[in-house]
């Protein structure tokens, strides 16, 4: 789960780690007070969304009289911002951020990610800050530096020494800021169970303190039942309406491009499926996991929001049954023929436990528009050639 | 011959009187596994599918002599159970259990390494040496005993595998969910060399998936290490960027971790790619033909 840049910033200042003063506003009016409240006399008016690149997509604007944070706002809040890190269509800004200019010396980058290679916490910094990490990585490696932290220890002395010496930081008062400055975000960064914590830019002032001008922030889904506080900053319409639908039923939904529906079990079939079409000469229309407790409810509701897509011209379901009994699957199928229109053909590949049961079932049943399939080759070249008749 | 589990294998099971450990706990024992036992807090001194149930890993390995521990607790105590294991001595732990926090594993699997416990999982299917030995959620009737290793970050896949190899006319030593978490015990890099040295494995099945590098580590092992043919899928060559594809580790970001690296790397250390799993099985007579 992803939060905004000013909900980042609510959990930064929560640990003392310096942010510029802002409020974040849902209305044009709105953000002229806010702006009267700060007092500029800069403001920065930000777009709110869960994407980087908001700069370069013109959703991050400074403004030098409240005409402008007027202007500014009337802009930036409605538009549909596109940015590398958005898909095609953009996303709505519906909140800005209304952000006390910053005295910028310099800036830099820090981040803390999990290193899945050392298992552990990896404190990511730069000199090059404000600009985009991955061309820093490509172009210049050597101008990033990489600091593991064991979180059985804890951020150490060393580590800030280490963060500190890295940037080339050689006054002592700023060596002792960015080290509490890093040693706070570490610790926020472990106990409300975060993913990541991006900040870039990282700026310096000229007065030499430490200021997280920008604030991304992710956490561990699996962790979210303990950290009621993050969860109650979920943002539900940054998120693909389908897949938090298809989420309150236990199904992981992903939708892409192609025209071939998949309901399958288990998330590497369910890859391993989509492959299979594309080898075939088909498209997938979507990712679609059932889970392991699938029953006829969760799988009527996998084909309804399938068939939201219209662009959907054959459903394959793939079910190899080890949890996932197939006799379920069958009666969920019959049980979806019954709650939603099917207007495709449906190609069905059975296997595992109970499946000889979950053919009879589905014999029995007699529903038009279903083509048993032997395995997962023949599926996926009954499923594209459906796909290609239709 | 098989590696890590066989029919002498002491089993006992962490979270054995709940639902899911009940259910699966009595597939494993009509299977033919020795569970030995099973632990539940409070419920210590009571009897459990006709086995002991203890209130501490440590009673359930001092009494029943269990090495290896099949763990289905809720998933915010997976880390502390797996911690329980692994200071009581167990050698194994097979953890089932799906959505434990990333930062409780990173800190269990650290505290096993110290105590020398090895660990699989969370999030994967199990262990299974055909015939012997069943440790985990896997339909135990699909798996015939032979000469092909498999190992997995997906459950269904394993089983997709597993079926194709059957139905070729050849059958499985063990296979092993390694589970597609971020932070996962037991990966290609230490269950290889064990395939490879065992004498009943005559192939190895390697099927990986988007997000993190073991596939990468995994090919500069077997170039250097491994002189069984091996076999390997890469599940999510169709997957869209930046999306979690169902595995909370299978995440392709930025550039790292894509199906189309990992192939490449495998085929450059001479290992059989196929693109789609339904080429699992013909892949591996052609290997096992050479």
């Amino acid at each position: 789960m992803n939060i905004h840049e000013y909900q980042a910033k609510q959990v930064f200042a929560k640990y003392g780690v310096p942010v510029p003063k802002g409020i974040m506003v849902e209305s044009v009016d709105a953000a002229v007070e806010a702006a009267k409240e700060l007092g500029g006399p800069v403001w920065v008016v930000k777009a709110q969304i869960h994407a980087g690149g908001r700069g370069l997509g013109g959703g991050v604007k400074l403004a030098k009289s409240l005409d402008e944070v007027k202007a500014l706002a009337d802009e930036i809040l409605g538009m549909t911002l596109v940015t590398h890190q958005t898909d095609a269509a953009g996303k709505l800004v519906q909140k800005l951020y209304i952000e006390d200019g910053a005295d910028i010396k310099d800036e830099l980058y820090l981040s803390v990610v999990l290193d899945r290679k050392l298992e552990m916490p990896l404190i990511m910094a730069s000199t090059e800050g404000g600009m985009n990490i991955e061309d820093v990585a490509e172009n210049t490696p050597e101008k990033i530096i990489t600091i593991p932290v064991d979180p059985a220890i804890g951020f150490s002395g060393f580590h800030g020494r280490q963060l500190a010496f890295g940037l080339g930081i050689t006054d002592k008062a700023e060596q002792k800021k960015i080290i509490s400055f890093a040693s706070k975000l570490f610790k926020l960064y472990m106990e409300n169970d975060a993913e990541m914590i991006e900040i870039n830019p990282l700026v310096r002032t000229g007065s030499g303190d430490f200021i997280a001008l920008d604030g991304k922030m992710g956490f561990d889904n699996s962790a979210l039942g303990r950290q009621a506080e993050i969860l109650a900053m979920r943002d539900l319409t940054e998120e693909d309406a389908d897949e938090v639908e298809a989420a309150k039923y236990g199904l992981s939904y992903v939708a892409l491009d192609g025209e071939i529906g998949c309901m399958v079990n288990g998330a590497g079939l369910a890859m391993g499926t989509m492959d299979t079409i594309n080898y075939m000469g088909g498209t997938p229309a979507n990712f679609l996991d059932v889970g392991g407790s699938a029953n006829a409810e969760t799988v009527a509701k996998g084909f309804e929001i399938i068939l939201k897509n219209p662009k959907v011209k054959a459903i394959f379901v793939n079910i190899f049954g080890g949890i996932v009994r197939c006799d379920r699957i069958a009666n969920g199928i019959i049980e979806a023929t019954k709650i939603t229109d099917i207007h495709v053909p449906v190609i069905v590949r059975l296997d595992g436990t109970n499946a000889p049961e979950a053919s009879e079932i589905l014999k029995k049943a007699n529903i038009s528009n279903l083509i048993v399939a032997d395995d997962l080759g023949d599926g996926a070249a009954k499923s594209v050639a459906a796909a290609k008749q239709a | 011959m098989s590696i890590l589990v066989n029919k002498d294998t002491k089993v006992i099971v962490q979270g054995f009187t709940g639902k899911e450990g009940s259910f699966h706990a009595e597939q494993c024992i009509d299977y033919g596994t020795q569970i030995v036992g099973g632990v539940t807090p409070n419920k210590g001194g009571q009897e459990h599918l006709g086995k002991p149930v203890f209130n501490t890993v440590l009673d359930a390995v001092k009494t029943t002599g269990a090495t290896v521990s099949m763990i289905f607790v809720p998933p915010a105590f997976v880390g502390d159970a797996v911690m329980e294991a692994a200071e009581a001595g167990i050698e194994l732990a097979v953890i089932i259990t799906e959505g434990a926090p990333v930062k409780d594993m990173q800190m269990a699997k650290a505290h096993a390494t110290k105590h020398g416990m090895k660990t699989l999982g969370p999030n994967c299917p199990g262990i299974i040496t055909a015939d012997e030995c069943k440790i985990g959620i896997m339909p135990g009737m699909i798996f015939k005993k032979g000469n092909v290793g498999l190992i997995s970050k997906s459950g269904t896949l394993t089983y997709e595998g597993t079926n194709q190899v059957v139905k070729e006319g050849y059958g499985i030593s063990t296979a092993v969910g390694i589970g597609g978490d971020p932070i996962i015990g037991l990966s290609y890099n230490q269950l290889l060399p064990m395939f490879e040295a065992d004498p009943e494995t005559e192939c190895i099945v390697m099927i990986g998936e988007i997000g993190g590098d073991l596939e990468i580590q995994a090919a500069k092992l077997i170039k250097e290490q491994i002189t069984k043919p091996v076999v390997a899928f890469i599940a999510g060559q169709t997957a869209p960027k930046g999306k979690t594809m169902g595995h909370a580790g299978a995440i392709v970001s930025g550039s790292a971790g894509t199906a189309k690296e990992k192939m490449e790397a495998l085929e450059a250390a001479g290992v059989t790619v196929v693109v789609s799993p339904a080429e699992i099985g013909k892949a591996v007579t052609k290997a096992l033909a050479k």
